[in-house]
């Protein structure tokens, strides 16, 4: 067995090209919704002053694809991807909800009078208590809502055109909208 | 200042450190009874903090760890038996919350692979081990080949004739 030498080369090579894959194309902060293909969870929230209307399970359920955005005043993140939400509601491509997360109604309102308000329907989660029956684990987060109110998919971190086409514009031409 | 009472002071300076690493566990909110709270801390100990990922919920100051220890107590409070507890934040953020994965079709790699690697190289190590120890009985050779004589020969004479160079 003049091979044998090979061995103890390829269980390296083996280990060093799964390190090396998830080392680029794995996050580890990125946890995948456990909601996914599930209806969203029961709520009921009152509209951030001045945005309303208010946001409920049932307002989910629209006959179309729509995005659920979890967002705060404080999220630093959440101006980033803001300009893109505003440019969507301005070319009317898809509805967007405001889930306004662990906010104070105040800041959040000054927030939508600065920065503009992409929202059809916004709702205050003031504790929190929402956000986790949705599986938040940080804002902003971007829930993908099928016509019949279900989670079709969860996007962490700020949302880019990038990120868009890639995994929400499928869902959005799937649905024939 | 001699050594007893330096070291003495010394020592002072660590108390406080073993004070608190001993109530290290945020004091907020507390419950009343001391077994629930018992609980609560428990579970709360095999919960992993989704910000900071290697931290249980128990040890983590973030904001959202803080807001499942107090879910937590409330359904512990509420009566709500451990695994019940367990339950509702799995349903919501997956098997990862918990910091010891369950064992079940998806996870019997995570489980099992160690112990499998384990015999893996055991075996390679007996096998490899015989191998050495075997080696010398495996090559005595039974009989030479009339060409092997005859080269053993030829190598004989030669060797005899230069004494000491290799041709």
């Amino acid at each position: 067995m003049k091979l044998k030498f090979l061995v103890p080369v390829l269980t390296f090579a083996a280990i060093a090209v799964v390190l090396w894959y998830a080392l680029f194309n794995l996050n580890p902060t990125e946890i995948p919704s456990e909601l996914v293909s599930k209806p969203a969870p029961e709520f009921a929230l009152e509209p951030v002053p001045g945005y309303g209307p208010g946001l409920a399970q049932a307002d989910l359920a629209t006959g179309k694809v729509t995005l659920l955005n979890v967002f705060a005043s404080w999220c630093a993140a959440c101006m980033a991807e803001h300009p893109f939400f505003m440019e969507l509601k301005k070319q009317n491509v898809v509805e967007i909800y405001g889930l306004n997360y662990k906010d104070k109604p105040d800041a959040a309102a000054q927030w939508l009078d600065r920065h503009g308000n992409p929202y059809a329907r916004t709702g205050m989660d003031l504790k929190g208590r929402i956000g986790i029956d949705f599986g938040v684990y940080g804002v902003p987060e971007t829930f993908v809502i099928s016509a019949d109110g279900k989670i079709l998919d969860k996007i962490i971190g700020p949302v880019s055109k990038d990120m868009f086409d890639m995994r929400i514009r499928p869902l959005l031409n799937e649905a024939g909208s | 200042m001699t050594i007893g009472a330096r070291s003495f002071i010394l020592a002072l300076l660590f108390v406080p450190m073993i004070l608190l690493s001993a109530s290290a566990v945020f004091l907020e909110e507390r419950l009343d009874d001391p077994e629930q709270e018992a609980r609560a801390r428990e579970i709360s100990e095999g919960i992993r903090c989704l910000v900071c990922q290697n931290q249980s919920i128990l040890d983590s100051n973030a904001d959202l760890a803080k807001d499942l220890r107090q879910i937590v107590r409330e359904r512990v409070a509420l009566g709500e038996s451990d695994d019940k507890v367990r339950e509702f934040l799995v349903t919501r953020y997956g098997d990862w919350v918990l910091l010891d994965p369950p064992f079940k079709l998806r996870t019997v790699f995570l489980w099992l692979g160690p112990v499998l690697i384990f015999i893996i190289g055991a075996i390679a190590a007996i096998v490899f081990l015989r191998g050495r120890n075997r080696q010398p009985d495996a090559e005595e050779p039974g009989e030479l080949t009339p060409a092997e004589e005859a080269r053993l020969k030829n190598l004989l004479d030669s060797e005899s004739d230069i004494t000491g160079h290799k041709s």
